[in-house]
């Protein structure tokens, strides 16, 4: 029960890019298509479970030895390894889906949002299998908030009435702002 | 102290080994007609053959030998030849393509209508007045194009933007800059070339400019080759149909059609008789 609380309310309520802002980056620049945001939304997924699976434990020891402050250091440096390695896997055995994710894996490996994710699984102190869950619940969250605004974004870029002035990125962040304010409805829905 | 440091390194040194290790065992061999495709390849990066990039254009040609090797327009014929010496194709035909400059309202014939002081680039005086002349359609001036271009081939003269062909690869970056869109990209060998694309009424476009396309009509039925269409108040020539004998330029009222082949001084005299009127 616990662990579909986490993953909804990490999807609804504190969505990591609309209600935590956090990887605005890639939500802002791969949102123009609705098929390249979806890819990009899936790739994300994938990492941060994976991620998860790889810090967790290598939390528990830098807490052994009691130097738990060089977790930032250190899970950028796992992450970008781990990236690597998937990106060579996949290229490998699963060369559609290593050409379908495309440019968006090694750009996630600089997405704030999976670093977000792994330390606020230490943070909150859940445990390896609610990590995991919490992971999940962020990824998905993403992969919402990018399709909700690539599907937005297309349709407001063949609109006529846009004022000059709007046009481009002023129109971008507002529908950004807008679709932030409407995620804020959720709040208090879960814990 | 040095436990932190040790783990660090630890995990480091573990990371590189496992990429290492993971490098070998899961090598996917690189095409090798990739890396010669790419090494024939200028590397300007410009994206004019419709890849992202020159990288992305070698893949795409080794992976289907059926794409033109021509369609890289920085390194042109030579290029496309070495490309398909590799592929073991036809080389297709690679003609030189320039950006042609479709208004000729420099400072003595398109009427100024303000004096701006604003951003001194082209797209905020679209963005904001629409342009700075009397024509809302033509060469607004400022120099984006110029200032787009890498290969220095593209200047203001006299408040119109000029193109030396002679340094023009065809990337077609200053017409994709240019926010009038009154530059395009054509085949060099076509000399004579519109310099409008005011598609207003013969009068108002006239008012405007005194070297705009009226639309009279006289260069089409001049045109032995029927190659001259006017639609839309504005003359085109259909590059593939034009001989560049030039006869519709001479013919001309007011001066849009151009022949290149002829070095004319800029602002020639009808220019100021016009001014006046």
């Amino acid at each position: 029960m616990l662990a579909i609380t986490i993953i909804m309310s990490m999807i609804l309520v504190n969505n990591y890019v609309l209600a935590q802002f956090l990887g605005i980056c890639p939500f802002l620049g791969v949102s123009k298509k609705l098929d390249s945001a979806f890819g990009m939304g899936v790739a994300v997924i994938f990492v941060m479970v994976l991620a998860t699976l790889a810090t967790w434990p290598i939390m528990q020891v830098l807490n052994k030895f009691d130097i738990a402050y060089l977790q930032t250091v250190v899970f950028i440096l796992v992450i970008a390894s781990l990236v690597q390695l998937v990106e060579m896997l996949l290229k490998k055995y699963i060369p559609s889906l290593h050409k379908a994710l495309g440019v968006f894996l090694p750009l996630i490996t600089t997405n704030c949002a999976v670093l977000g994710v792994c330390i606020s699984n230490i943070d909150s102190g859940y445990g390896y299998f609610l990590s995991i869950c919490n992971a999940i619940g962020a990824g998905v969250g993403f992969l919402l908030a990018m399709v909700l605004f690539a599907g937005v974004r297309s349709k407001l870029e063949n609109e006529n009435g846009v004022p000059e002035a709007f046009k481009g990125v002023p129109l971008t962040l507002i529908t950004a702002a807008m679709l932030s304010l409407a995620f804020m409805g959720f709040s208090g829905l879960f814990q | 102290m040095l436990t932190p440091i040790l783990i660090v390194v630890a995990v480091g040194l573990v990371c590189a080994a496992i990429l290492t290790i993971a490098s070998k065992v899961f090598f996917v061999p690189v095409d090798e007609t990739f890396a010669n495709l790419r090494a024939e390849l200028p590397g300007a990066n410009c994206g004019a053959c419709g890849y992202n990039g020159c990288d992305d254009y070698a893949n795409a040609l080794a992976e289907d030998h059926s794409l033109s090797c021509s369609l890289c327009p920085v390194g042109g014929a030579d290029v496309a030849a070495k490309l398909a010496e590799v592929l073991g194709v036809e080389a297709g035909s690679a003609d030189k393509e320039v950006a042609v400059v479709m208004c000729n309202g420099h400072k003595d014939a398109a009427k100024t209508i303000m004096e701006y002081k604003g951003v001194q680039t082209c797209s905020a005086a679209k963005q904001f007045f629409g342009g700075l002349s009397a024509c809302p359609h033509g060469c607004i001036g400022l120099g984006d194009c110029a200032a787009a271009c890498d290969f220095d081939a593209i200047h203001i003269c006299d408040g119109v933007a000029v193109v030396n062909r002679d340094n023009c690869v065809g990337c077609g970056v200053c017409a994709k800059t240019c926010p009038n869109s009154v530059i395009k990209i054509q085949t060099a060998k076509n000399l004579v070339v519109v310099q409008c694309k005011n598609t207003d009424k013969g009068a108002v476009a006239r008012k405007a400019c005194s070297n705009a396309c009226i639309g009279c009509g006289k260069c089409a039925k001049t045109c032995k080759f029927e190659a001259i269409t006017v639609e839309n108040n504005v003359a085109t020539i259909d590059p593939v149909k034009c001989k560049n004998c030039g006869m519709c330029a001479k013919e001309c009222p007011t001066g849009a059609i151009n022949n290149m082949r002829i070095k004319k001084a800029p602002a020639a005299k009808p220019a100021e008789a016009k001014v006046e009127a």
